[in-house]
């Protein structure tokens, strides 16, 4: 038998990009909780995800998700040097505004606000765009992170050169194209297995 | 027998043993072999399920010809030349790729404020004459892959029902998700490393 796609009746979905803590709902049966394996917990890498619908969908390929959850962790969280993990989370909300995915752009937006105290810029790039004016360093990462998120890509000499003059190192704008490039394998996830629904 | 894989990331961005950007990444040792294993996982899992090895090759080089990445293209496609696959696949996959250029991201925001952003652009569809020669699960997957590429925040239910329709299982389709997503972040890894790379060694020279 074939198996069906799941419609859901979202009230009031998200229609704009915010920083509020707002929710997501999956299109396609995740796994119970009761019925995950070893395997499946190894997926997961954190026990905790296995509360998530999100994970509990994809960790029906443990082996992708497994590595998937690995690279994400280390391309974020790995900050003993290199990119503040402001700037890391500022790469991966311009890709998600770029994109179009108002679920990450509002959990990394948040992140972005958090580590940088700058929640009002934050705000600008949302509702303004990746147009908006932040300061040039911040314009040098949005603007390259969102050459990198076209298709075809659009990155190219002026954006690591604009990099450089705003004082990035090459490990720095190394980590600029890992945080834009992670958010255009996450976004396409999220955008295509669930859709967000409502801060509570 | 166990065959070491090259690092994919390192080979198509030209990263040689010693130089600058081969630095830059060893000083991120989890990412590259992380990177390294999301690719292994995708391409050379422990069971492929559902998707075989050569519908991941023809996905993987639909999408790097997508992105107009010749080097990603041929990376994923000469394997599956070499299978001695029916050569006319790969003639239909690339007259695909030609049908489906585009530049993205474009499409429709859910009705409200940010419909002022919406941008049109290809709706595409596999011709029916190539449908034949793909078969309707990978003309469907193709089809799927393109609105991933390009208009991601157009995807929905009725999306992944085609996908159903089309004889994938919700297993089949959270694999094939995640090597469309994959890939699209190995090719932005690739050229900007690449370019960073290239920066690098003319700042040297």
């Amino acid at each position: 038998m074939t198996e069906r796609a799941i419609i859901p009746d979202v009230a009031n979905p998200p229609v704009t990009f915010t920083q509020a803590e707002i929710g997501w709902t999956p299109w396609l049966q995740p796994l119970a909780e009761d019925d995950l394996t070893e395997r499946h917990l190894l997926g997961l890498v954190e026990a905790a995800r296995a509360k998530s619908p999100y994970f509990r969908l994809l960790v029906r390929d443990p082996e992708a998700l497994e590595a998937r959850t690995k690279t994400d962790k280390d391309i974020f969280y790995n900050t003993r040097t290199g990119l503040p993990r402001a700037e890391r989370e500022l790469a991966a909300t311009a890709a998600s505004r770029s994109n179009g995915c108002i679920f990450c752009a509002s959990v990394h937006s948040r992140f972005a606000s958090h580590h940088s105290k700058r929640g009002e810029d934050v705000q600008k790039l949302l509702d303004e765009g990746v147009g908006a004016e932040l300061g040039e360093r911040w314009n040098a990462i949005v603007a390259a992170s969102v050459a990198l998120t076209a298709t075809p890509p659009a990155f190219g000499d002026e954006h690591v050169a604009r990099l450089t003059a705003a004082g990035l190192d090459e490990l720095e704008i190394a980590d600029v194209i890992h945080g834009a490039a992670f958010f255009n394998w996450a976004n396409r996830l999220m955008l295509s297995l669930g859709e967000p629904t409502p801060a509570n | 027998m166990t065959q070491v894989s090259p690092d994919v990331i390192d080979l198509l961005a030209g990263i040689t043993p010693g130089s600058s950007l081969d630095r830059i990444r060893a000083q991120r040792p989890e990412t590259r072999e992380q990177a390294q294993q999301s690719y292994l996982a995708l391409f050379r899992p422990k069971a492929f399920g559902e998707v075989s090895l050569a519908e991941r090759q023809v996905i993987a080089s639909f999408i790097a010809g997508l992105h107009r990445q010749p080097d990603i293209y041929e990376f994923y496609v000469n394997p599956l030349e070499e299978s001695g696959i029916d050569r006319w696949l790969v003639e239909v996959l690339k007259a695909e790729i030609g049908a489906g250029r585009a530049i993205g991201p474009y499409g429709d925001y859910p009705a409200g404020p940010l419909s002022v952003e919406n941008r049109a652009g290809l709706l595409y569809r596999v011709t029916d004459t190539n449908r034949d020669v793909l078969g309707e699960r990978l003309s469907a997957a193709l089809e799927h892959a393109h609105l991933l590429v390009f208009r991601p925040r157009e995807a929905s239910p009725q999306a992944l029902q085609a996908l159903l329709d089309a004889g994938w299982t919700t297993d089949g389709i959270v694999t094939l998700s995640q090597l469309i997503s994959f890939v699209a972040f190995q090719i932005r890894v690739i050229v900007g490393l690449s370019l960073l790379s290239a920066a690098s060694k003319r700042a040297a020279a």
